[in-house]
């Protein structure tokens, strides 16, 4: 008789009001990348360009919750995702770009838009097909319900294959000494 | 001697001696974020609370007590203080990547002793301009946590009084004693006990942020359980 080959876990990731950094220290688990592709495989992913998600086992979310898109994106992954894991500084705090939160939005996007030096005749954009900001950046646990977090600016390599392998072996994922950071 | 139980561990203790000077005195670590050996017990931040017979307590405050028996590194007591720690992060605009404090930090520290992973409740997001009006120091009350280590070392060994809290609840915030509010126009300088003595990155001198690189800073390495025995010991 023949072992049933275990099915591998689908995993999906995203990056919302972030900056990519998270999924660059993702890579950085180099190697082990390897062994990775051996237990999962990619849904929507900027790695996989997949631009829709379907239904998974983990989702990863780096970034916070800046605009409209962000949030039906982030609704989306919540739907489709059993675990969801808020990845990074932005997704835990909303991290730098929740740095406007005690600024008004209008008055940022006249700063930027229309009266930076060098702007003339500026507008604030308007396109209807542009998402539409928010008053506020938000975590995305203030948004959706999130199952686990790995702080960081980003979390590094290590930490985020720490997690995951203990999450895929079973065990309750834990960060210690000198993995957990919020910086 | 007298003593009292720490989780089971008798701790001898001298008359007047609190609950938290005992304990470390005997080598085992309560966590404080207001509480500083040259000041009198504040009792504000309530990292240190302690059960003692049944009941939640400052140990900070709360006089050591013959044959008393302590609860404090317990998950139960943990996971109340990791409360605490959450609630303070969002209270202020704690942004640990930008910040010069960062590995120094105490509150930061205490986020990895007890594994806060997340702020957990809804971020406040408070509206707290910096000060940066002093030539050799800048004030950046975004990380404030209303501890009064400031306040009080400014008044009490510094003579000065140049800090206070100010405001109740949500508007609570600290304010320098000036008629402008700037520290520029106090007789506030950098060798204060006062300028040295905040826990977070409220108060910073300028010009010497990173001259200790990230990753080689007190709580970067140990954690601050072990640092602080090591300190008092």
């Amino acid at each position: 008789m023949t072992t049933p080959v275990p099915r591998k876990l689908r995993v999906a990731t995203t990056s919302l009001a972030g900056c990519f950094g998270c999924h660059m220290s993702f890579l950085d688990i180099d190697e082990h990348l390897f062994e990775l592709v051996e237990l999962i495989e990619f849904d929507r992913s900027p790695l996989t360009d997949i631009k829709d998600v379907g239904p998974c086992d983990i989702g990863l979310i780096e970034g916070g919750v800046c605009n409209s898109e962000n949030v039906h994106v982030l609704r989306e992954f919540r739907r489709n995702c059993k675990t969801l894991i808020a990845l990074g500084a932005c997704a835990v705090t909303g991290g730098l770009p929740a740095q406007r939160n005690h600024l008004s939005l209008s008055e940022c996007l006249r700063e930027v838009y229309q009266f930076r030096p060098g702007v003339e005749n500026g507008q604030i954009p308007n396109d209807p097909e542009l998402p539409l900001p928010l008053d506020k950046v938000r975590p995305i646990h203030e948004v959706v319900r999130v199952d686990y977090f790995i702080p960081g600016c980003p979390p590094s390599g290590p930490a985020i294959w720490k997690f995951l392998t203990d999450l895929i072996a079973g065990r309750t994922p834990r960060l210690t000494g000198g993995l957990l950071h919020y910086d | 001697m007298k003593q009292f139980l720490l989780d089971g561990q008798p701790i001898p203790f001298e008359d007047g001696q609190t609950i938290l000077e005992a304990a470390r005195a005997a080598g085992h670590y309560i966590p404080s974020l207001c509480w500083h050996k040259d000041l009198p017990p504040h009792g504000s931040c309530k990292l240190c609370v302690v059960k003692s017979a049944g009941r939640h307590v400052s140990a900070c405050a709360t006089p050591a007590k013959d044959g008393a028996e302590v609860e404090s590194n317990t998950p139960e007591m943990n996971g109340e203080r990791r409360g605490i720690l959450q609630m303070l992060f969002v209270e202020g605009n704690h942004f640990c990547p930008s910040c010069e404090m960062s590995g120094n930090c105490e509150l930061q520290a205490l986020g990895y002793e007890y594994e806060m992973l997340t702020p957990r409740f809804r971020h406040f997001f408070p509206d707290r301009p910096v000060d940066a009006s002093h030539p050799d120091v800048l004030l950046d009350f975004n990380r404030c946590i209303f501890c009064e280590l400031c306040v009080r070392a400014s008044r009490d060994i510094d003579g000065k009084s140049v800090f206070a809290l100010t405001g109740r609840g949500i508007d609570k915030h600290l304010v320098v004693n000036a008629e402008s509010g700037r520290l520029a126009d106090t007789d506030f300088t950098k060798d204060d006990r006062a300028a040295n003595i905040c826990p977070v990155g409220v108060i910073l001198p300028k010009r010497t942020g990173f001259a200790v690189p990230i990753g080689e800073r007190s709580f970067d390495g140990t954690q601050i359980s072990t640092e602080t025995l090591k300190e008092e010991s």
